[in-house]
């Protein structure tokens, strides 16, 4: 088991002719992910190293029979590709776009939400998911990803941010710790996927045995998480916030990494997650090492 | 990214939303010819993009041109909260009955537009959180549903803003939203919002946020990334393309990735040191881009040490640390170097930037994020 994504999810990648899409595409099919068809309009006949291509999401779904979509394509052309992608029918949608404009992202968000409910959208501006050694979607190194063990414990890691996302990982291979399934949430203001969404599918996923969470300043995304823990996750967790020392008013970066107001502060996000019973450390190494501590009592 | 008052004016005046005459003078002859054109009497407002300009003497009331002198020449070149004032707007005079608040956002947890509307206004919008909390109506707005003119009257209603004002707060409410969508705001925000004895409705002040996101549609907005206030820093890591904050410390922080960025400023701070900056270099961390981002660090004269932080995923370890030797050799640093690398064929990399005869002094190499920031810490000492 693994969650969203396993050995079994056929992928397509809108923008597959594109820089971003070809290369990404091409390495998430080495790794092993079933990538079945790209879509680029008015390229249909095509095929990239031997995935064929079409004209719409539409024909690529009834050519291939995918389930899954990688969209790889300019923050302009984002929104129209995921709105695509649900009409066809497509029940997860990886959106690696980054710079899509955040109204963009709210009307795309409720439309999925009334015409789409069945379509789960990660993204955008993530780093996509990885079930190590079955499915990889995105723009994740696959080799730093330690494989789940047949016995377990395994853990299921949720990040906002790109390489922490990674960094998460590596810590985990360091420590010899198998990996269920990592997702890239994306630190946007409107992420499709949260993560109570990632939470609550790590708690039913029974080769899930632990979590890390990796969080950071801005908005009330771990503020909720935590919250959720508290009723509904049983699971052990660590977690790290990023961003104690960010200056209020000043954007790290990511869209929606700001604290203002006197709102979003790690420090908060830190204090919440400590009440919901989560091991929280100062770094992403010490959040790796309070991960293992858990892995070896539950061994 | 921030607009000046003067410019959130002109920005809701094209949405139709009414806002007073006026215009932005640098000098105190450009405004006595602004304010001949607003018509006595008028205000004379600080542009500065911080709270409390009221307190600090930054407005001001002028009957005539003599005031009109005295007031811009006080006020331009003022400090306000370590803001510079480099311009003032001059506005026609408005009468005012009562004050109320408007703003629109999008509330991320919710991930729907929230309106909040107060018939208090004047005052900054958390003191009337904290005292009166009921004073604020909050509504929340789907966004592929928008905001009716029947919905902006009964959210106006609900905010007990006084039945001679509602048709004319709804009418600028229904504005305002479409300011906010249509224009990309992060922040559409009107305090005050007056009612004048007349029964005109009139924004008399204007702040706005703009979604960078989404500057491909509007290319109307260079003109205020012109105006932006960016230290000298900061405006070279623009030019070269890096995201880059200026802070006040001593230790110069590279990294690849927001977070791992923000991260490494975490562990700075943890081990006892301050970061000079936040530089995310991106994925690519190849040779052009670590030079750019040297440069930048180079030019700050705080800085004491430098830590690059390194995560390889798909960029090679060796790549990066190619890049690091070239740039390196590029640049004549004032101060030494210490570099994590990590991740994918980090081993290499590690051993390319032993072998490539760049003295200790300059730079060393350590295996982890926390040994690396206390290295470079100790150096800032």
């Amino acid at each position: 088991m693994a969650i969203f994504v396993d050995q079994n999810t056929k992928v397509i990648v809108q923008g597959l002719t594109g820089g971003q899409g070809r290369f990404h595409g091409l390495r998430n099919r080495a790794y092993g992910t079933q990538v079945v068809g790209g879509v680029t309009p008015g390229k249909a006949g095509q095929d990239v190293e031997g995935i064929p291509v079409f004209d719409s999401v539409e024909d690529a779904v009834k050519a291939t029979g995918a389930t899954a979509s990688f969209i790889a394509v300019p923050p302009k052309a984002a929104p129209a590709a995921i709105l695509e992608a649900a009409r066809a029918g497509i029940g997860f949608v990886v959106c690696i776009t980054e710079g899509v404009p955040a109204q963009d992202e709210a009307r795309v968000f409720a439309t999925l939400q009334r015409d789409y409910p069945v379509t789960r959208l990660l993204g955008p501006n993530c780093p996509g998911i990885i079930s190590p050694g079955k499915c990889n979607i995105g723009i994740t190194a696959g080799e730093i990803a330690q494989l789940p063990s047949a016995t377990g414990p395994n853990v299921g890691i949720v990040s906002r941010s790109g390489t922490l996302t990674y960094q998460a990982l590596y810590e985990l291979k360091q420590q010899g710790i198998g990996v269920s399934t990592c997702v890239g949430i994306g630190g946007d203001p409107v992420p499709g996927t949260s993560f109570v969404d990632c939470l609550a599918e790590f708690q039913a996923d029974p080769e899930t045995h632990a979590i890390i969470m990796i969080g950071e300043i801005g908005g009330s995304a771990e503020e909720e998480a935590a919250e959720f823990i508290t009723k509904h996750v049983t699971k052990p967790m660590s977690a790290y916030i990023a961003g104690v020392t960010a200056p209020a008013g000043k954007k790290m970066g990511h869209a929606g990494a700001i604290v203002s107001g006197g709102k979003g502060t790690a420090q908060g996000k830190m204090d919440a997650l400590r009440m919901a019973g989560v091991k929280v450390g100062l770094n992403p190494t010490e959040a790796g090492s309070l991960m293992a501590e858990i892995v070896h009592s539950l061994r | 990214m921030d607009l000046f008052e003067y410019q959130g004016k002109q920005y809701f005046a094209k949405y139709n939303i009414p806002v007073s005459a006026g215009g932005v003078a640098h000098t105190v002859d450009e405004a006595l010819v602004e304010a001949e054109k607003a018509l006595y009497p008028v205000v004379v407002k600080a542009q500065v993009q911080v709270g409390g300009r009221g307190k600090a003497g930054g407005i001001k009331l002028a009957n005539n041109a003599e005031e009109v002198r005295l007031h811009a020449g006080n006020i331009l070149g003022m400090d306000i909260k370590g803001h510079l004032v480099k311009r003032v707007w001059i506005e026609h005079a408005s009468d005012i009955a009562e004050e109320y608040y408007a703003s629109f956002t999008l509330d991320r947890a919710a991930k729907q537009h929230l309106l909040m509307l107060s018939a208090q206004g004047g005052v900054e919008i958390e003191v009337v959180a904290e005292r009166d909390p009921s004073a604020i109506v909050k509504l929340h707005i789907n966004p592929i549903e928008g905001l009716s003119l029947a919905t902006a009257r009964q959210a106006a209603v609900d905010a007990k803003i006084p039945v001679q004002a509602l048709d004319g707060v709804a009418d600028m409410l229904v504005k305002l939203y479409e300011c906010f969508t249509k224009g990309d705001c992060d922040l559409a925000e009107i305090n005050p919002l007056i009612l004048k004895p007349t029964g005109e409705v009139h924004a008399l002040d204007a702040k706005v946020s703009l979604d960078v996101n989404a500057s491909f549609r509007h290319p109307e907005w260079e003109e205020y990334a012109a105006t932006e206030e960016l230290d000298a820093r900061e405006q070279l890591a623009r030019e070269k393309g890096l995201q880059y904050i200026g802070l006040d410390g001593t230790v110069g922080i590279i990294a690849n990735g927001a977070g791992l960025a923000m991260s490494t400023l975490d562990v700075v701070n943890q081990v006892g040191g301050s970061a000079a900056n936040f530089l995310d270099i991106g994925g690519g961390a190849n040779a052009e881009l670590m030079t750019a981002a040297l440069e930048v660090i180079n030019s700050d004269a705080k800085v004491k040490s430098i830590l690059i932080n390194i995560f390889g995923g798909i960029t090679r370890g060796e790549e990066v640390a190619k890049g690091i030797v070239e740039a390196v050799k590029r640049v004549s640093l004032r101060a030494p170097i210490v570099i994590r690398l990590d991740g994918t064929n980090a081993e290499e990399g590690r051993k390319i930037l032993a072998d490539a005869g760049i003295p200790d002094s300059q730079l060393t190499s350590r295996p982890t994020m926390l040994e690396a920031a206390r290295a470079a810490v100790a150096l800032a000492k």
